[in-house]
């Protein structure tokens, strides 16, 4: 097979998992109305499958602040922080990340993934190790290839299976980069952060925890797991991003230690890439202040979550263990998985399909994810059209 | 390499793999793991610790970038098994 015979079977054996050309991934929006509602097709649907967890995309905060920066700075910096494309908004940008963890460094990336890329890249290198759990985002992989690290994975959210592993690195731990997530996006669980610091600590390595899908969503004023578990002082790196409760695109790492500063001469996702535009920084500047003081959009948040949850517990749906903002109903085959996802879109509701090898250990996911701006009652028809479907994906195998 | 360290890795990864393809094709030394059994890398990395679990060694995944046969994989853990 040649390269492109070998995409070819690639595409077939995708087709074939889909058949009738069913545009389930990488769907057409045509128009969006709100931070909760928008056009596909033909059909006015309810979005249920974004990561706009505060539901914060169409904040006239936000809004003005990105037509202002455009206004002043115009749509692009057109280089990198290294070069050309450290403006005010940027410098400032980190040292309201600084503030908002407490932390000496900050360094805001280009996106979340870049911000995983770059951090780990710089943090290890070939002949250190990088201890990870098994079910940890793409950006948490590539950034460990990247750095040429050896790579060693744990049993998703397992500490016992975590400390076997630790041991036998033996005096390699002192050069190992343990790496965890503050809410997993796929069934939407939280790491054990507590035990995760006390092996750290008893054996000595660095921990980085990537709060992508936690920032916004848990703490008293959204710092993530770290907050909620009040570990923030524990964790050596925070990455995160801005695409989701902050509803721009653009990523960060923070950390005490002054050490983070070389990364910005090392770290190739950090420095051959261009910074984010005048207008993406200063949304994310005014969403940030947002997020800080929404604790009156995490109550609402959390009450949607909870509302749903119960709800499709109760319709009889296999979900993630914790209740919160991903809720993910784990089905048996891929064919139900796609019938659900086809059917709640038959029903004005988008959410997203997650099937093999994307979900966990073989699994088929129908995904929802909850903003604080979706209202009680399309909370409500959400939980009542998974219930009356379930009979219909029970019956299908 | 004929040492029965060597001759265990094998048997252990053959039955686990026969038993993960749940296929009854038979699995040699030369078979692929991917374009024959048609492993998939999730199914890849898990088998993986589970070999990690038996003879209480650290394998980086990404030495896995240079296997493809079954004896490579047998190769690559003997070798890490020796040293350890
Ligand atoms: C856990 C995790 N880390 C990092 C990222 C990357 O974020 P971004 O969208 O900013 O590239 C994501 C987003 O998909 C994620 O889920």
């Amino acid at each position: 097979m040649n390269l492109l015979e070998k995409i070819d079977a690639a595409a077939a054996a995708r087709k074939a998992l889909l058949p009738n050309g069913v545009g389930a991934f990488g769907i057409p929006i045509e128009e969006v109305y709100s931070a909760t509602e928008a056009k596909i097709g033909d059909r006015r649907v309810l979005l249920l499958g974004t990561n706009n967890y505060l539901g914060l995309t169409f904040a006239p905060e936000c809004i003005q602040a990105a037509h202002e920066a455009i206004d002043k700075e115009g749509t692009g910096t057109t280089g990198s922080r290294m070069a050309n494309g450290s403006y005010f908004g940027h410098r400032a940008l980190e040292k309201e990340f600084a503030d908002f963890y407490q932390c000496s460094s900050s360094i805001v990336f280009t996106t979340g993934y870049q911000a995983n890329l770059g951090t780990i890249s710089g943090l290890v290198g070939p002949g250190d190790t990088v201890l990870i759990d098994g079910d940890s985002h793409a950006s948490i992989y590539d950034g460990c290839i990247l750095s040429g690290a050896d790579i060693i994975r744990f049993k998703h959210n397992d500490v016992a299976d975590m400390e076997k592993r630790l041991r036998r690195l033996g005096s390699r731990v002192e050069t190992t980069l343990v790496i965890a997530e503050g809410i997993y996006s796929m069934l939407g669980d939280q790491a054990p952060l507590a035990e995760i610091v006390k092996l750290k600590n008893q054996y000595g390595c660095i921990l980085l925890l990537d709060e992508a899908h936690s920032l916004g969503v848990l703490g008293e004023t959204g710092q993530g797991l770290v907050e909620k578990t009040g570990l923030l002082q524990e964790v050596d790196f925070i990455t995160g991003t801005f695409s989701k409760s902050l509803c721009s695109i653009g990523g960060f790492c923070v950390s005490n230690h002054p050490q983070l500063e070389q990364l910005r001469y090392i770290s190739h996702p950090y420095i051959f890439t261009a910074s984010p535009s005048p207008a993406t920084i200063a949304s994310t500047r005014a969403a940030l202040e947002l997020l800080r003081k929404g604790s009156h959009l995490r109550k609402q948040l959390w009450n949607n979550c909870t509302q749903l949850y119960s709800a499709l517990k109760e319709a009889g749906y296999v979900l993630g263990p914790d209740p919160g903002p991903v809720i993910a109903a784990v089905v048996d085959t891929p064919q139900q998985a796609l019938l659900l996802w086809q059917q709640l879109l038959e029903h004005n509701i988008y959410v997203n399909l997650i099937l093999p090898p994307a979900a966990p250990e073989g699994k088929s996911l129908v995904r929802c994810s909850v903003n604080a701006a979706h209202t009680e009652d399309q909370i409500r028809y959400v939980g009542d059209t998974f219930a009356k479907l379930y009979s219909v994906i029970s019956s299908h195998s | 390499m004929t040492d029965s360290n060597y001759d265990e890795i094998m048997q252990l990864l053959c039955d686990r793999l026969s038993s993960l393809t749940n296929s009854s094709a038979q699995i040699s030394p030369e078979t692929n793991l991917i374009s024959q059994l048609s492993i998939d890398s999730i199914k890849l990395l898990n088998l993986i610790m589970e070999v990690e679990d038996a003879f209480d060694i650290s394998i980086p995944i990404n030495a896995l970038a240079d296997v493809q046969t079954v004896r490579e994989l047998v190769d690559l853990v003997h070798k890490i098994k020796s040293a350890s």
